[in-house]
């Protein structure tokens, strides 16, 4: 466990140091949320106003963003510099490397999610007592898109992952409902499956409609979570 | 005892075969080199040793574990990588200290290898043999009971090399055992306790550098192209033949003792063949390894 908190504030210290990651994780979500809320463009439902509509969307993208594209990106160019190499002759190990990494990028995530919060309050948002099913929530989820990231990253060359990643990211955002209800998408049993389907549904019960979510979703994301960190603890290549 | 153990070990990267079957030791204590021209198979080797890359098969013990399994007792230099790019060397080493059990003072080891600790200079602005020093530095963070080391005085200027061999010296005496790639020959002739050739995958030589070059030795002249080999082979004892390399460079296949050396220069004497050069004498470091990759 010392290695691995070791290695998780290794890394969370140069994200935070990194002008790109910082505007991308902790400015940008900021700025989605007062600009969607400001124009009402996710307002779909009577019932809920234009900050209880925007803010479980914005959370999703927000971690999406940080515990996904900017993980798997920023570990690709990490093994092609050369940079990861020397710790696989460390007492660290793949394990500790993955499991650091995805603490580190949850961390991360929960900051930006936390500022969030605070706009969407200043915004008008209100918690109910359904709002802390978000916490485990976004837990699986970030746990479940950082570790397929880091498959991902060990995989494909660095160029290839960029590109990748960011693909992956507009389809996921798509698929979890920025903008539409999930029942409006073709082939709905396959798409509940996609863990921002998933994301995107329970958020939307938790933090917007405010009422808890099915059971369903939070499986859906435990099930990508296994899978994902199995799989990179198995798969992860060091260069 | 040996630190670590190599047998027939076998390195497969699609169909190419880089390590074919090799075997050997290092000793606590004393500097084994492998050495030999490029894609002859030394970081290959080097890299299964530090448990980088899986072994294709044969057997690796590195004090007396399967690789990796004791690395908060191995230090290790790697040919390429092993900075982050956008890390400070004290904050790099600080974290990579906190990894090991007993890892020795960051600040210490960056006085030790000519780095300020206190730069604000990022890995990725320095220059080449400053990233050499901060990664030699962090192989030896752990206090390693044996320490690899590839290709460590690479871009380095003369008085940071000297510093380097200096403390690699004193690390061998400490009792460390120091497996090096290099492909600088003075450092091979300052530190190798043992020397291992390789060549295309394989081993092709190995002993102490005396040993090495006293079981090479040669006689080679340079002449006309196009001797009468078989008339002057004729005239060498028994056993002995002589092969025309690079147009004009003669080397003679046996012992060059003073008879032989006697034959050869009579007989182009006897055919007025004017010489444009003779050497006889022990294989020249160099010659052991390009060998005849050149």
């Amino acid at each position: 466990m010392r290695l691995i908190s070791a290695h998780a504030l290794w890394e969370l210290r140069l994200t935070l140091r990194n002008g790109e990651q910082l505007l991308l994780t902790l400015i940008i979500p900021l700025a989605l949320l007062f600009g969607v809320t400001a124009t009402g463009i996710f307002a779909s439902s009577d019932t809920l106003s234009r900050v209880e509509s925007a803010y479980p969307v914005v959370c999703m993208v927000s971690l999406i963003a940080t515990c996904f594209t900017s993980l798997a990106i920023g570990t690709g160019f990490e093994r092609r510099s050369g940079a990861l190499i020397f710790l696989a002759t460390t007492p660290l190990g793949r394990q500790g490397l993955v499991v650091g990494k995805v603490i580190a990028t949850v961390l991360l995530a929960s900051m930006s999610i936390a500022l969030v919060t605070v706009l969407a309050v200043i915004l008008g948002w209100r918690p109910s007592i359904a709002a802390l099913w978000a916490i485990p929530t976004l837990l699986f989820a970030g746990a479940a898109f950082a570790s397929w990231a880091l498959v991902i990253a060990s995989v494909f060359r660095a160029e290839a992952v960029l590109a990748i990643a960011n693909a992956l990211f507009l389809v996921l955002v798509v698929v979890g409902g920025v903008g539409t209800n999930m029942t409006s998408l073709p082939l709905e049993p396959l798409v509940a499956l996609v863990p921002s389907a998933a994301l995107g549904d329970a958020l939307r019960s938790s933090l917007g409609a405010g009422v808890a979510p099915h059971w369903w979703p939070l499986v859906i994301l435990v099930a990508w979570a296994i899978t994902g960190f199995v799989l990179a603890r198995k798969r992860f290549s060091w260069q | 005892m040996s630190a670590l153990e190599v047998i027939d070990l076998r390195m497969t990267y699609g169909a190419i075969e880089a390590v074919r079957g090799i075997s050997f030791t290092a000793a606590k204590g004393k500097v084994t080199s492998l050495v030999g021209p490029n894609g002859a198979g030394k970081t290959s080797t080097l890299e299964a040793c530090t448990g980088i890359r899986p072994v294709s098969s044969g057997r690796i013990r590195v004090l007396g574990s399967p690789p990796g399994h004791q690395s908060a007792k191995v230090g290790a230099m790697l040919q390429s990588g092993g900075l982050y790019p956008s890390a400070r060397p004290l904050e790099w080493l600080t974290y990579l200290a906190r990894l090991y059990p007993q890892s020795r003072d960051p600040r210490e080891l960056l006085d030790l290898v000519g780095i300020d600790p206190d730069t604000r200079t990022t890995s990725r602005r320095m220059s080449g043999g400053e990233q050499q020093r901060v990664k030699f530095a962090a192989a030896l963070l752990p206090r390693p009971e044996i320490l690899f080391l590839d290709e460590p005085t690479a871009g380095m200027d003369p008085q940071a090399r000297r510093s380097l061999i200096s403390v690699i010296d004193n690390m061998r005496s400490a009792g460390v055992a120091v497996l090096l790639t290099t492909h600088v020959l003075a450092d091979i002739e300052e530190l190798a306790d043992h020397v291992i050739v390789l060549r295309r995958g394989v081993i092709e030589r190995s002993g102490t550098l005396a040993e090495l070059r006293g079981e090479a030795s040669s006689l080679s002249f340079e002449a006309r192209t196009g001797l009468d080999l078989v008339d002057l082979i004729r005239g060498l004892p028994e056993g002995y033949t002589v092969v025309e390399g690079v147009s004009g460079s003669y080397v003679v296949d046996g012992e060059p003792t003073p008879g032989v050396l006697a034959a050869i220069t009579g007989w182009l004497a006897e055919h007025n063949e004017p010489i444009a050069g003779i050497r006889m004498g022990k294989t020249s470091l160099e010659d052991l390894i390009v060998g005849d990759e050149s």
